[in-house]
């Protein structure tokens, strides 16, 4: 760590002074106690779109996920830089929670389960049908957390085979072709999103 | 007077005129005696300055007597009936100076003064008809007790018979003669436009300054709770992770240690589950950053019962009306879970021509009440103090609505998002 500041406008300074590898922010900060984390991080991403930065909240709203991941905020690129959200409490899972500073850091996209979670439950009220069977929900969960094939296939204690499926019938269940990587995980966000 | 002819006349009606009249005339007989008084010695000394003062005193007489005739409204319409209340305005500051120098600058003052100066001189008059009407005819009734002192004399019974013919025609003589009076009263002694309905105007605001109170402090309790207590709560998460951590690299033997520090730090995951359940249920972070349509459609995925959400609001609404009506789907949405086994409920809200519209509906039993002193009750309350209507219609077999109306502007100023500035560095980093 290379610095820890009080609020929003010290964390703008902050980078520009020490160029850091991953910022983690929180999505509340002084001076206006409201979303000031989640604006610094939009304005830091607009003029530095490589910098990886991790928003934490005390509790996930789709509201702050989608901003976030709003393609558009950023200029388009081919391979954006890593960008997470996550609610606060899963620092307490410390083993997962530095995969996941890891990943972000590495420029992987990182979407708490919890978002996945409630924008699947919007999209299923709006076409009041069950889009994802409980399993799938539950790799797509991780999928959107920036598992790769192999680490879903280790964190479920499933073949490759299986994953495979899952994400096969997952995509074409959401009429999506399966990549891999951040543009799955984004791609997955925007058709929850749109739809 | 309306009634028909036997109705009135049986009722207490001509008895209320009658008392009504003659407390008049005493009254009357008081105050020509008191003011007549005041004015006539005013009058006389006003060449020496003092003069002036007691006429004052007699303009401000008029406050008590006026204070009184509508007291005494009740002797004509009953101890339950609505009479007017006063139109004087409250006296801002205390002591004798500041009262006079209000109430003389009144025209209620001067219009009560105008009252008792008719009704001192006018009252004689009253008397007269009364005195010429009524007792003529007990002593036309009496007739024959009389006459029987000489001898007894057939006239004198159909003098009897006009005296007792002419009570009804007395009796709405009475009535009419009161109802006129109380008419004059209520014309020349209620509260005019812009009197007493200033201080109502002036109440409405004090109860819409302290609902933002209320507001206020909820935002704040809120800040402080996110500030405080859960930071607190997710370092101790994290310390615990790290200590289980510790454990599990360290020594595998760990045994009964580890699994303390397991469920430790579960129990504190727990806590940190319902603190934030809590802070949602009092000002969630979402609504104040991103409006009431996305604070709605995040209750509306956490809710138990599928909840279908329509909320075409385009910009942000003032604060104190968003949280009203988050307040308002929160408690709708628990309702519809808890008493109303719905398989579905739908949030539909609107903004046309000044008026926000949030309706909540479920397929569920209906038979929900407002008057049952539960939720509903104090929702109503606290929608009556942005000047809003709560309806709602729950038949039994349902479906039940529950809607809400609050006029109001759309506001896109930063004035209304409650970003408040804290003055002092006490902010933590949070992370």
């Amino acid at each position: 760590m290379v610095r820890a500041v009080g609020d929003a406008d010290s964390l703008l300074t902050a980078v520009a002074e020490c160029s850091p590898d991953l910022v983690v922010t929180d999505v509340r900060m002084p001076p206006g106690h409201g979303d000031d984390g989640l604006r610094a991080t939009l304005r830091l991403r607009k003029s530095d779109p490589d910098l990886p930065v991790l928003v934490l909240s005390q509790y996930v709203a789709n509201a702050y996920a989608k901003e976030l991941f709003t393609p558009g905020r950023a200029p388009h690129r081919p391979n954006p830089a890593g960008l997470g959200y996550l609610l606060k409490d899963r620092i307490g899972e410390i083993g997962e929670f530095a995969q996941a500073v890891e990943r972000v850091a590495a420029g992987a996209m990182v979407i708490d389960p919890q978002v996945v979670q409630h924008l699947l439950t919007e999209r299923d009220r709006r076409h009041q049908s069950q889009l994802l069977s409980a399993r799938e929900r539950e790799v797509l969960g991780l999928m959107a957390q920036g598992y790769s094939n192999a680490m879903l296939r280790d964190a479920l204690t499933i073949s490759d085979g299986a994953v495979a499926k899952h994400i096969g019938n997952i995509f074409a269940k959401l009429g999506l072709s399966a990549d891999d990587g951040n543009r799955r995980v984004l791609a997955v966000l925007a058709y929850l999103r749109d739809e | 007077m309306t009634r028909s002819p036997a109705a009135f006349l049986t009722s207490a009606a001509p008895w209320r005129s009658l008392a009504y009249l003659a407390t008049s005339v005493l009254l009357g007989l008081v105050s020509l005696v008191v003011l007549g008084g005041l004015v006539v010695s005013g009058l006389l000394l006003s060449v020496l300055g003092i003069g002036l003062a007691v006429l004052a005193g007699a303009v401000l007489l008029g406050i008590p007597l006026a204070a009184l005739e509508r007291r005494r409204l009740r002797l004509l319409d009953g101890p339950h009936a609505d009479r007017p209340g006063s139109p004087h305005g409250p006296v801002t500051r205390p002591g004798l100076w500041p009262w006079l120098t209000t109430r003389l600058r009144e025209p209620a003052t001067w219009r009560e003064f105008g009252y008792a100066v008719v009704f001192t001189v006018l009252l004689p008059l009253v008397d007269l008809v009364l005195l010429a009407v009524v007792v003529p005819l007990f002593a036309l009734i009496a007739a024959p007790a009389y006459v029987a002192v000489d001898s007894t004399q057939p006239e004198a019974l159909v003098l009897t018979g006009i005296g007792i013919a002419g009570l009804p025609v007395a009796a709405y003589v009475l009535g009419a003669a009161a109802a006129a009076q109380s008419w004059f009263v209520r014309l020349m002694l209620s509260p005019r436009e812009g009197e007493q309905s200033d201080r109502v105007v002036e109440l409405t605001r004090s109860r819409a300054r302290m609902a933002d109170a209320f507001e206020a402090e909820r935002r704040r309790i809120e800040r402080d709770l996110h500030d405080g207590a859960q930071q607190h709560l997710v370092a101790l998460v994290m310390t615990l992770g790290l200590a289980e951590l510790e454990f599990r690299t360290a020594d595998q033997e760990a045994g009964k240690g580890g699994e303390l520090v397991s469920r430790a730090r579960r129990e504190a995951k727990q806590a940190l589950d319902e603190l934030r359940d809590l802070i949602r249920g009092i000002h969630p972070q979402v609504l104040t950053d991103h409006g009431i349509a996305a604070a709605v459609s995040e209750i509306a995925v956490r809710c138990r019962v599928p909840v279908s959400v329509d909320m075409d609001l385009t910009g942000r609404l003032p604060a104190q009306i968003e949280a009203t009506a988050y307040f308002f789907v929160s408690e709708a949405l628990t309702n519809v879970v808890k008493h109303s086994g719905a398989a579905a409920a739908s949030v539909h809200g609107r903004l046309t021509a000044g008026r926000l519209a949030v309706t909540v509906t479920d397929d569920g039993v209906g038979g929900a009440g407002l008057r049952d002193g539960g939720g509903l009750q104090g929702l109503a309350d606290r929608v009556a103090v942005v000047d809003g209507r709560l309806t709602l219609s729950s038949p039994a077999g349902g479906p039940t609505a529950l809607s809400l109306e609050i006029p109001c502007q759309p506001s896109h100023s930063v004035s209304s998002s409650p970003r408040t500035r804290r003055s002092s560095a006490k902010g933590s980093p949070s992370c």
